[in-house]
């Protein structure tokens, strides 16, 4: 098909544009629009008949004027350029250049929506990550490859958390650091700024590919976003060899753009609002993070989702929970505390981490310590609710030893400092200490070699 | 089944949906659309025009492509070689796509399910003769499809007649002519035509494989985890569901059930789920072994993988593409078990499907046709009398994962107005890290009483007393525990308190098993007695030393009572005598507190 433009344009809402009389335009690909003052936007095909094609405007439809614009389709996807210049620079969700920067030219550009990694060709992802925070690294460990969002909500210092992660993750006994990729949608500019400073006074913004759609940028354009940024992460995985971890933030402010869209498109809503397909579509952008066979790359993934009304079971943390591989819950409790970093580890799950710990990976105590310790907490929580009611003072002897493990738990393995990187030995032997205040006797997760090697207590 | 292809156009493409105009299409028909040849299955029709959904993504179709149908409804082949396979939703081989296109899956392609090429030592059935009566189901000759399944090469469900010819044995690829068989017409003198049989054949996924008639089930599916077999059980061909919110361990429940379960073939639909979950399944099942063969675990398992973010109308395929596959292991007279995680992926893909149509959603989005939907699907397991091979069974477990955890959502509730056996997943234990997390209170099994009878029978006649004192003292648990948040443990009677500690036993000595732990991750019906048994007892006889007036406290440091705890994880299935020994030991610890506090008793 000749490249040729339209004037037909003949209905526009909520970012979307109907355009009649193009015949053979195909679905999915990219537009472009200019209008009679001769700026320019862009869209994409999404859904394209005989007689009429529906375009969905990444800059959005407000003051478009139907009869000045020029429609024209581009035949080719929306696609992105790659190269090694890609690191140390900033995109929007198009991939088009916000830091002031000419634009990178590659002859290698791919197409953002990607294409399902064939089951058959994964690896098992089973290489423990060090992030130097206690709960994570001792009881939700995080493995190269794996997808482990952290659910927060407003206020909480989920950005600090995830720029501490960034900062602090590398393989044990190994040097080798990640190259990022930072995908910003709908942040606020200060959020994005944190994020920018973080990385340049940490020195890895040479190591960074920043893809950033602001709370006032077109909310259409975050649904390309992501998608962008994971082409971006696949190119520096699986063709320069890199292992990337890839930061998301915020996955709410995407579904909320797509909802958005969907609305206004007609879409038949399922809960909240939120499209029959949000599932599907989460799991396009989260299933691209993994290992596969014979590459030497690899891409991990830690999305923030902020919880609307810190609710776990909201369509947009609950989904995502079901697809990526456990969560690291953030608690309002203990942040109103004053601990930092307020993992509430109830809810907190790592689904990887029974591969990537143990004997070999972190150390031989490491599953039962962590299976203990949440047996212990479990208990401690319990009895902390029963103190409320009743009063500390009514508590058996054994439950007040638990009251105060929940307290000690509270303030000395969660809390740490933002810039406290505790090594892996270093969270496990904080365990010993506090586990060795009970009895051996209450330790039933732990065996007869471990108790023997580490059990600091008296009895 | 092959009438010549008709050729149409496309018309409108709107994400997987497309409607094209294709005079004389039927409705299920298979539709290859456009220049890339994606394939699609004609959903509903309107005069010429007819909608079709697409197994792929139809980025970059314009209207006016070529339309061709195909001439026949999505089937399964069926054949020796699918063990040990994993196929996508539409059954194409994972493993060959990887080698064709690579690490992601290129579109358009299509590949046979069957290996072309391999060759197959086939055995022919000594009991038949030429001239003989063959129909369906009826047993042609053998293959050893793997060192443990024997694969029973069937007359076709819809082939009858005389047998005219029988191949000798030999190796045969599984295009080759095995058997031919004329077709007899009744009412006519006519000799009809002829069918040629090969190894394989092709079976609409949608149509349910006919059998000679229905059966009950009879004995248990034994799966090795207590909290299944030994209180909520479940009978071969029976169906179960296991919902749970995300985090209470659905997916590790139905892969335990898959490693230990004690069918003959197992069946895996990972639908809509994670990747890297199937690919742990992939990575470990060929070096795990079968604790009843001693072979490995991957000779009788096959895997459907359709995962998150592949094509959703593929996902809404995959069951059908398992439940088919099964059905013909389930007709060579094999216990089939198939396992859906999840089928709420399913039910959101007719929901989108639906949503795309523009159809009048009912409850949260879904079509109104969803609990039908359902139904049909679970009404697929079952244990029958086979026509020619003795009596088979399929056993369907579906994961199901509610949104927010909320029981009363539509796919959740559907399901559990049909199947038999629910085993509901926790938050609250999940969080406790007590696995796996179903839930004593909320799960049920109408299995109980025909399950009871085989327990009886093969382990313990005081089986089905024994669960139902374990199962009421875990309810009186529930209820002191409201008592204790209200008032405290202190308002509780000594009796009380020991009730508490005999829950707290069967909770961690029984209901626990961790699937890491070497030992503990497979548990046979005789151990789980045994383990069962053992804390009872306990609670039985240290109830009696309550009662004289012994402290709770003292029987709670009873330094046995810890080993009681681990006792799952010390010894094996074959220990179960050291189980029964442990359990001689202390109970005589507990009859020398008696004896002494008798003695007290006596002199005050």
């Amino acid at each position: 098909m000749s490249i040729k433009e339209y004037r037909t344009a003949s209905e526009a809402r909520g970012g979307l544009i109907v355009v009649r009389d193009t015949p053979g335009v195909a679905f999915g690909d990219r537009v472009r629009i200019t209008d009679e003052r001769g700026e320019t936007r862009d869209g994409q095909v999404i859904r394209a008949a005989d007689d009429e094609v529906l375009i969905l405007v990444f800059e959005g439809t407000d003051d478009l004027d139907l009869s000045g614009i020029w429609v024209r389709f581009l035949d080719q996807p929306v696609e992105i350029a790659l190269s090694p210049e890609l690191l140390g620079r900033e995109f929007n969700g198009l991939g088009e250049p916000r830091d002031g920067r000419p634009p990178v030219l590659s002859n290698l550009r791919r197409a953002v929506g990607g294409s399902a990694i064939n089951p058959a060709a994964r690896t098992y992802p089973r290489e423990f990550i060090q992030t130097g925070v206690s709960t994570i690294d001792g009881l939700n460990s995080l493995v190269r490859g794996q997808k482990l969002p952290i659910f927060s909500g407003s206020g909480l210092p989920h950005n600090r958390l995830a720029a501490q992660i960034v900062r602090q993750a590398k393989l044990k006994d190994e040097d080798s650091s990640f190259s990022i990729v930072f995908a910003a949608m709908g942040v606020s500019y200060a959020d994005a700024k944190f994020f920018r400073d973080e990385f340049a006074s940490s020195g890895v913004l040479r190591n960074v590919v920043m893809f950033v759609n602001l709370a006032d940028d077109p909310p259409v354009e975050r649904l390309t976003l992501p998608r962008t940024a994971l082409t971006a992460a696949e190119y520096l995985a699986y063709e320069l060899d890199r292992h990337v971890l890839v930061v998301m933030t915020d996955m709410t402010y995407y579904a909320e753009a797509l909802r958005e869209v969907a609305t206004a498109k007609g879409d038949v809503p399922a809960r909240k609002g939120y499209p029959g397909y949000l599932y599907s579509d989460l799991a396009e952008i989260y299933e691209r993070c993994g290992r596969i066979h014979n590459r030497h790359g690899s891409i991990t993934m830690v999305p923030v989702v902020s919880m609307p009304s810190d609710d776990i079971t909201h369509p947009i943390p609950d989904l995502t929970g079901y697809i990526t591989e456990g969560q690291i819950v953030l608690s309002r409790e203990l942040h109103n505390q004053g601990i930092y970093p307020p993992v509430h580890i109830s809810p907190s799950l790592s689904r990887l981490m029974k591969d990537g710990i143990g004997k070999d990976d972190t150390r031989e105590d490491h599953p039962h310590v962590a299976a203990q310790l949440y047996a212990l907490y479990a208990r401690a929580l319990e009895t902390r609710n029963l103190a409320s009611i009743i009063g500390a003072d009514e508590l058996s002897e054994r439950d007040r030893r638990y009251l105060k493990f929940a307290d000690d738990f509270d303030q000395a393995f969660v809390g740490q400092g933002e810039s406290e990187d505790r090594s892996i030995e270093a969270t496990l032997n904080l365990a010993w200490e506090l586990m060795s205040k009970f009895p051996r006797d209450m330790l039933t997760r732990m065996s007869e070699t471990e108790l023997a090697k580490y059990y600091q207590g008296s009895a | 089944m092959t009438d010549t292809q008709r050729s149409g156009r496309v018309r409108e493409i709107n994400g997987p949906i497309v409607t094209i105009d294709l005079p004389g299409v039927r409705s299920g028909e298979q539709v290859k659309i456009g220049e890339l040849g994606l394939i699609g299955e004609v959903i509903s029709l309107s005069g010429e025009q007819a909608v079709v959904q697409t197994y792929e993504s139809t980025d970059g179709v314009r209207p006016g492509e070529p339309a061709v149908g195909l001439g026949w409804p999505l089937s399964a082949e069926l054949g020796p070689g699918l063990l040990g396979g994993i196929f996508d939703g539409v059954q194409r081989p994972l493993e060959k796509i990887a080698m064709e296109s690579g690490d992601y899956i290129r579109r358009g392609l299509a590949l046979p399910a069957l290996d072309r090429t391999k060759q197959w030592d086939f055995e022919p059935n000594d009991a038949l003769e030429l001239g003989a009566r063959v129909g369906p189901g009826t047993v042609l000759g053998t293959v050893q499809e793997t060192a443990t399944i024997v694969h029973k090469v069937l007359v076709p469900p819809n082939v009858q007649g005389e047998l005219t010819e029988l191949a000798p044995a030999g190796a045969y690829d599984i295009e080759s002519t095995i058997a031919q068989v004329r077709d007899a017409r009744s009412g006519t003198t006519q000799p009809g035509p002829s069918h040629r049989l090969s190894l394989y054949h092709r079976w609409p996924v949608r149509r349910p494989r006919p059998y000679a008639q229905r059966d009950d089930g009879i004995s248990p599916l034994i799966t090795g985890q207590r909290v299944i077999d030994s209180f909520f059980p479940q009978l071969k061909g029976g169906k179960g569901a296991v919902p749970g919110p995300f985090g209470a361990g659905k997916t590790v429940v139905q892969q335990q059930v898959a490693r230990w379960s004690n069918a003959d073939i197992v069946i895996y639909v990972g639908c809509g789920e994670r990747g890297n979950e199937l690919v742990d399944v992939l990575e470990t099942f060929p070096q795990l072994e079968d604790p009843y063969t001693g072979r490995k675990l991957m000779e009788k398992t096959l895997l459907v993988a359709n995962t998150s973010n592949m094509p959703v109308v593929a996902r809404e395929a995959s069951i059908y593409i398992g439940l088919t596959m099964a059905e013909y292991y389930r007709d060579m007279g094999y216990d089939v078990v198939m396992l859906a995680d999840s089928t709420s992926r399913w039910a959101e893909a007719l929901r989108e499907v639906s949503g795309r149509l523009g159809q009048m959603p009912v409850e949260e989005g879904y079509p109104a046709y969803l609990a039908s939907r359902l139904a049909a699907v679970y009404e697929r397991a079952g244990r029958v009398e086979t026509y020619g091979a003795g009596s088979g069974s399929v056993t369907l477990i579906g994961a199901v994962s509610p949104p927010g955890g909320d029981f009363s959502e539509p796919v959740t509730s559907h399901t559990k107005d049909i199947i038999e056996t629910f085993w509901a997943l926790s938050k609250e234990l999940a969080d406790a890290r007590h696995y796996p997390s179903i839930d004593w209170v909320t799960s049920f099994s109408a299995h109980v009483h025909t399950a009871a009878e085989w327990w009886h029978e093969q382990v313990d006649p005081a089986w089905e007393p024994r669960r139902a004192q374990a199962l009421g003292l875990l309810a009186r648990d529930a209820e002191l525990a409201r008592i204790v948040n209200l008032v405290g443990p202190e308002a509780l009677s000594d009796t009380q308190r020991w009730e508490l500690e005999g829950a707290s036993l069967v909770k961690e000595g029984v209901l626990q098993q961790s699937a890491l732990d070497e030992v503990d991750t497979f548990c046979s019906p005789q151990k789980q007695f045994a383990l069962l048994d053992l804390v009872l007892s306990i609670y039985d006889q240290g109830a009696e030393l309550v009662e004289l007036g012994v402290p709770v406290s003292e029987l709670q440091n009873l330094p046995q009572l810890a080993k009681v705890r681990r006792c799952k994880s010390m010894y094996n299935s074959d220990q179960v005598d050291s189980i029964r020994s442990f359990a001689r030991e202390v109970g005589e610890a507990l009859e020398k507190i008696r004896l002494e506090y008798a003695k007290q008793n006596q002199a005050a």
